[in-house]
C-alpha cells in the first residue's frame, strides 16, 4: 500500500515561484504604457472641504490628470455595503469613492493624480492645495452614541449605524436567579491587519470593446467583479478581475475598496493602464482595520460554578463607512457563537455599530469570533475566581457532551460535531496541568509571577450555506465552485471560485484531485484568482476554502469517476456494475491488471474514437457546492508567561494548541495556519493597537509606530489534534485558517491576569504593554491576593471580580 | 537630474542612468526588472527588501541607487546557482518556512547571511537575527525551523552553499 496522499504533509506546489522570486504580485505587473496613480488623503479626522485647488499639481512634471470628487461624482456610484443585516435599522450611508464636501477620517480619499511615474504622482500631491475647515471628531464607537457628540452623517442619528439582538432562552430570568454574576468591560481594541504585501490595483480599460480588466490584492476576485460593476457601470460580463500572487490578507482584502474603483475611473478616463499601490504608512489608515469593541459583559452561575446565562451590550466601531462586510462582523459572526464550546442556557447579544472618525473596520482574522471567545473566556476565569474552583473545572463542567452529529445551542445554531472535553484532556495531558500549577505555586514563593492561561473555543466557519447567507442579509452566496478537466495526455487542471492567497490550496486541492481518483499530485494544477478562466466563487474568507471549495471538488472529482466507469465499462465490455475502482486504476472485478487507468480513460474520452452510445466527449466536470450547514472547529489552548514584576515586561514562555479540524487534508500545512493565527492572536494580546489622538490623528501609523510581532518575541508554537469529522460536507473537513487567532488573544490574555493575581490585578486593557502592566502593579501596590475590580460594571450593583 | 552609475546585480554589470533620488529597490524593479525583492514598509521595518550588497544585507528600500554604484548586489533571483536552489531556499521549501510568500526573498536573504556569520546558531540567535524582518503568516516557528535546518545541511555539505 502506499501512503494516501490524502492526510500527506507534502512540500508545497506554490513555493518554488515564491523562493526564487519569480512569483507576480500585482506590483510586480507592469502592462505597456504604464502610469502611476498617487492619491491625497485627508490629514483631518472630520473636516469640511471649502475647496480644492490643484492647478500646480496638473502643471507639474510627468502629470497626466488630477481628479477630485467633483469629478468622479455621477460618474461612479457610492461604494455599497454588501451585508445590511436585517431587522437592524442599518444606515448604509453614502460612501463616495472620492469625498466631495466631506472628509470623514484620517484617510479618505480627496484627490488622484497619475502621472508617468510614481515619484511625480507622489510630487504633484503636494502641490495640491485644499482649504478644510476642521470638524469635531469622535472616536471611541461607545463615546459616538452618547447625545451631544459630533455627528458624521446626516442620515444616522447618534452616529448608530445599526442595532442587532440575538437571544436564546431568558437572560433576564438567568441573571435575577443567579448564584453568581460575574461583569467586565472588555475594550477589543481597533486593529490594523498589515498583511506583508499592501494593496495594489492596475486597471486597464479597452474603450473599443467597453472593457475593463483590474489587477487586485483581493480575496474575493468574483465579489470585487460584481462591486466594480455597481459602481462603475460597466455590465458584468465586460469586467475581468485577476488576483494574481496575493500576499496575505486577513480579511483586509476582503473588501472591494473606492481606492481600486478610483484606478479604474482614471483608467477609463485617459484610455492607460494605471497602477496604484498604497506605501505601508498610506496601508495604516487607507485599509481596513479589525475589532474595535467596547464591550459591556456579564456571565450567570451557580454556587457550583454551572454557568446559567452570559449577555452583552457592545458598542462596534464600524470606522467612518460601513466597509463591505463590515455590518456582518459584530453581529452574525460574533453575537450567534454566546455559546462557544459550552451548554449555555440563556443568551443574549445586544449589538450597536457605531460610525466614528477613524479608518472603516472589516474582517479581520477571526472577525467577530475572537471577540467572543474572549468574553467568554474571560468570564468563565472570572467566574471560577468567584466559586473557588480552578479554571480548568469550571470549564469542563460547562462543556457540551461529546456529540457527532448535531447539537443544537440556544442561541438557534446547529454545531456540527463535537469533542470539546477530549481536546482539552489532550491539552492538559501534553502540559501536564497538575505540574504547572505546581511549579506557579513554588515560584510565587520565590517572587516569580508565572500565569497560566487555559482556553477552550469553538468557533463557526466553513460560510455558507447561501439560504443562511441570504436570510441573515449577507448580499451574495455563500456556495463554491471547482471544475475539473482531464486533458488527453492525462494531466489535470482544477479551476476553483476561491482566491487563496498563502494558505497553499494549490497543494491541498492538488491532494484532493489526487486522491479522489489516483492521478499523480505533480499532474494536478489548480488554478484560482481570474474571473475569466475560473467559475463563480465568492472567495477566500471566514476559513471557508477547504470546506466549501473542496466540497465542490471533491464532488467535480466524483463525477469525473462516474462518467470513467461507464467508459471502462465500455472499453473492457463489460457490465459497469462490474467495473471496481483503485488507486487510478478502473478494472473489472477480478481482473486488476487488465484496467484502464484514468489516463487511458482520460485520453479516449478527450479524443472520442470509441464511446459508448450517447456519452459526450471530453472528462470534464464542474460542481456548483452549498454546503448544508457551516463547520465547527474547536480546541484547547494553554499559554503560559511571565512577568517580570519590576519593569512589567512579559515573556511568552510556552504556547500550546490542540485544534481540531476534522481529517487534515495536509498536517504540515494545517499547523502552519495554527502557527501564525497564534502569534497573530497575540499580537493582540500583547502588543498591537491603533492609538488615534482626539483630533483623530492615527498615532501608530507606520510599522516604527505599531508593534507587529517579531520573532524575538514569540516562542515555538506547540500543536496538536485530534480529528472529528464534520458531518456535514463531503471530506468531512473543518476550517482552520483563524483557529489559532480566535484562541490565542485571550489565552495569553488570562495567563497575564492569572500571573498578577497574587498582586491583586484583575483586569488590563490591551495591549498589555510593559507601562501598562507595571502602573497595574504599582495601583494594586500592597493588595496581594485581595484585589477587587473597581466598578467596570457598567451601573450592575454586583458582580466584582475576585481575585480568588 | 539624472546620475550614471555601473553596478554588478547578480552577476551581470549594469550601467544606468537614474535620477539621484531612486531608491535602489525600485532601481532593482523598475529598471532591472528584478521583481522578487518586495516592497513592504517605508519605514525600514520589515525587511520584504533586503538584498546582498558586497557581502552585507541591506534594505533596499533604505539605501539610494547611486549609494550602489560600483558595488555587487545580488538578489532573490540571484541565489540559486546553476539551477541549483541554495540551501537556504531549499530549507524554507522543505519545512513551510513562507505561506503568502511576500516576506521570503527577504527571509532567505538574511538568514542566508546569518548562516555565513554564524554557520551554527541557535534558536534564539536565529530569532534574534531575523529581528529587522517582518512575516505575518508563520508566526516566525517554520522560518526559525528552516534556517536551523539549512544550517545543518550547508554544514554537513548536503546543500553545497
Amino acid at each position: 500500500m502506499t501512503t494516501r496522499i490524502f492526510g500527506s504533509g507534502i512540500r508545497r506546489r506554490e513555493d518554488p515561484r515564491l523562493i526564487t522570486g519569480q512569483a507576480s504580485y500585482t506590483d510586480d505587473i507592469k502592462p505597456a504604457g504604464l502610469v502611476h496613480a498617487a492619491i491625497l488623503r485627508s490629514p483631518h479626522g472630520h473636516a469640511r472641504i471649502n475647496s480644492i485647488d490643484t492647478s500646480a499639481a496638473a502643471a507639474a512634471p510627468g502629470v497626466i490628470a488630477v481628479y477630485t470628487g467633483a469629478d468622479t461624482e455621477g460618474v461612479l456610484n457610492p461604494m455599497p455595503c454588501a451585508w445590511v443585516i436585517p431587522d437592524s435599522d442599518v444606515k448604509a450611508v453614502a460612501y463616495p469613492p472620492i469625498a466631495k464636501d466631506v472628509v470623514r477620517y484620517v484617510g479618505d480619499a480627496v484627490a488622484v493624480v497619475v502621472a508617468e511615474d510614481r515619484y511625480q504622482a507622489e510630487d504633484a500631491l503636494e502641490l495640491i492645495n485644499v482649504d478644510y475647515e476642521p470638524l469635531p471628531t469622535v472616536i471611541n464607537p461607545e463615546a459616538a452614541m452618547q447625545e451631544g457628540t459630533p455627528q458624521l452623517h446626516e442620515d444616522a442619528p447618534n452616529n448608530q449605524a445599526f442595532h442587532w439582538v440575538a437571544a436564546g432562552g431568558d437572560t433576564d430570568d438567568a441573571f435575577a436567579n443567579a448564584d453568581v454574576v460575574v461583569r467586565d468591560t472588555i475594550i477589543q481594541q481597533k486593529l490594523i491587519p498589515n498583511p506583508m504585501e499592501p494593496r495594489s490595483a492596475i486597471a486597464t480599460y479597452v474603450p473599443a470593446m467597453g472593457e475593463l480588466t483590474i489587477w487586485n490584492t483581493t480575496q474575493n476576485p468574483h465579489i470585487a467583479r460584481f462591486v466594480t460593476c455597481l459602481v462603475t457601470g460597466i455590465p458584468e460580463h465586460k469586467i475581468r478581475v485577476i488576483a494574481p500572487e496575493v500576499g496575505g490578507g486577513f480579511g483586509a482584502k476582503i473588501a472591494v475598496y473606492a481606492w481600486d474603483m478610483v484606478t479604474a475611473f482614471c483608467a477609463m478616463k485617459l484610455g492607460r493602464p494605471v497602477k496604484w499601490t498604497e506605501t505601508r504608512s498610506e496601508n495604516f489608515v487607507s485599509t481596513t482595520h479589525g475589532r474595535d469593541h467596547v464591550e459591556y459583559v456579564e456571565m450567570a452561575a451557580n454556587s457550583d460554578g454551572r454557568v446559567t446565562g452570559v449577555r452583552s451590550v457592545v458598542y462596534a466601531g464600524m470606522g467612518a463607512y460601513l466597509s463591505t462586510a463590515a455590518p456582518g462582523i459584530p453581529t452574525i459572526l460574533h453575537g450567534l457563537m454566546y455559546s462557544g464550546p459550552y451548554d449555555i442556557a440563556n443568551i443574549k447579544a445586544d449589538i450597536y455599530g457605531v460610525f466614528t472618525n477613524s479608518t472603516p473596520v472589516e474582517a479581520y482574522r477571526g472577525a467577530g469570533r475572537p471577540e467572543a471567545t474572549f468574553l467568554l473566556e474571560r468570564l468563565m476565569d472570572l467566574v471560577a475566581a468567584e466559586v473557588g474552583k480552578d479554571p480548568v473545572e469550571v470549564r469542563r463542567m460547562n462543556l457540551i457532551p461529546k456529540f457527532e452529529n448535531g447539537h443544537d445551542v440556544a442561541i438557534g445554531l446547529t454545531y456540527d460535531s463535537g469533542d470539546y472535553e477530549g481536546v482539552l484532556n489532550v491539552a492538559l495531558e501534553h502540559v501536564n496541568y497538575d505540574q504547572l500549577r505546581h511549579d506557579q505555586a513554588h515560584g510565587r514563593e520565590h517572587g516569580r509571577l508565572t500565569g497560566i492561561g487555559v482556553s477552550c473555543y469553538c468557533e463557526i466557519c466553513g460560510l455558507g450555506p447561501s439560504q443562511v447567507a441570504g436570510a441573515v442579509g449577507f448580499g451574495g452566496g455563500l456556495w463554491e465552485s471547482a471544475t475539473v478537466r482531464f486533458y488527453a495526455t492525462g494531466k489535470v487542471n482544477v479551476f476553483i471560485g476561491t482566491s487563496p492567497h498563502g494558505q497553499g490550496e494549490e497543494t491541498t486541492f492538488a491532494q484532493i484531485m489526487s486522491d479522489e481518483l489516483g492521478v499523480p499530485v505533480d499532474d494536478v494544477e489548480v488554478v484560482h484568482g481570474d474571473t475569466d478562466t475560473t467559475p463563480m466563487g465568492w472567495g477566500t474568507y471566514g476559513s471557508r476554502t477547504t470546506v466549501v471549495g473542496g466540497g465542490a471538488l471533491a464532488l467535480s472529482a466524483r463525477k469525473i469517476k462516474d462518467k470513467a466507469i461507464t467508459l471502462a465499462a465500455h472499453l473492457l465490455e463489460a457490465a459497469e456494475a462490474d467495473i471496481e475502482y483503485e488507486d487510478g486504476n478502473f478494472f473489472v472485478r477480478g481482473a486488476p491488471d487488465n484496467g484502464k487507468s484514468i489516463q487511458e480513460i482520460a485520453l479516449m474520452a478527450n479524443v472520442a474514437w470509441n464511446m459508448p452510445e450517447g456519452m459526450e466527449p471530453g472528462l470534464e466536470a464542474t460542481t456548483f457546492y452549498d454546503p448544508p450547514n457551516f463547520s465547527y472547529p474547536f480546541g484547547a489552548h494553554v499559554a503560559v508567561v511571565n512577568v517580570d514584576p519590576d519593569n512589567g515586561h512579559i515573556v511568552l514562555e510556552r504556547y500550546v494548541a490542540v485544534d481540531d479540524c476534522g481529517p487534515q487534508i495536509n498536517p504540515m500545512i494545517v499547523e502552519g495556519q495554527v502557527h501564525g493565527g497564534v502569534v497573530q492572536g497575540a499580537g493582540q494580546a500583547l502588543w498591537e493597537g491603533a492609538v488615534y489622538d482626539d483630533n483623530g490623528q492615527l498615532l501608530t501609523g507606520s510599522m516604527l509606530d505599531y508593534a507587529l510581532p517579531r520573532a524575538h518575541l514569540v516562542p515555538d508554537i506547540e500543536t496538536l489534534s485530534t480529528v472529528t469529522p464534520s458531518p456535514h460536507n463531503p471530506l468531512g473537513v473543518k476550517g482552520i485558517g483563524e483557529t489559532g487567532t480566535i484562541a490565542s488573544t485571550v489565552t495569553i490574555y488570562n495567563a497575564v491576569i492569572d500571573a498578577l493575581r497574587p498582586l491583586g490585578v484583575t483586569r488590563l486593557e490591551m495591549p498589555l504593554t510593559p507601562e501598562r502592566v507595571w502602573r497595574a502593579i504599582q495601583e494594586a501596590g500592597g493588595h496581594h491576593g485581595h484585589g477587587h475590580s473597581h466598578g467596570h460594571g457598567h451601573g450592575h450593583d454586583h458582580g466584582h471580580d475576585h481575585g480568588h | 537630474m539624472k546620475v550614471p552609475i555601473k553596478l554588478t546585480v547578480n552577476g551581470r554589470s549594469h550601467e544606468s542612468e537614474v535620477e539621484a533620488r531612486t531608491l535602489l529597490v525600485h532601481y532593482l524593479r523598475d529598471d532591472l526588472g528584478l521583481t522578487g525583492t518586495k516592497i513592504g514598509c517605508d519605514t525600514s521595518q520589515c525587511g520584504a527588501c533586503v538584498v546582498r550588497m558586497n557581502g552585507s544585507t541591506v534594505k533596499s528600500c533604505t539605501c539610494l541607487a547611486v549609494q550602489a554604484d560600483g558595488a555587487e548586489v545580488t538578489t532573490i533571483e540571484g541565489l540559486a546557482q546553476d539551477g541549483n536552489l541554495h540551501p537556504v531556499q531549499e530549507a524554507f521549501w522543505d519545512n513551510h518556512g513562507l505561506q503568502c510568500g511576500y516576506c521570503t526573498a527577504g527571509m532567505i536573504m538574511t538568514v542566508a547571511e546569518l548562516l555565513e556569520r554564524n554557520p551554527n546558531p541557535s534558536a534564539e540567535e536565529v530569532r534574534a537575527g531575523l529581528e529587522g524582518n517582518i512575516c505575518r503568516c508563520t508566526g516566525y516557528h517554520n522560518i526559525v525551523k528552516a534556517a536551523l535546518a539549512a544550517a545543518e545541511a550547508i554544514s554537513s555539505g548536503a546543500g553545497g552553499g
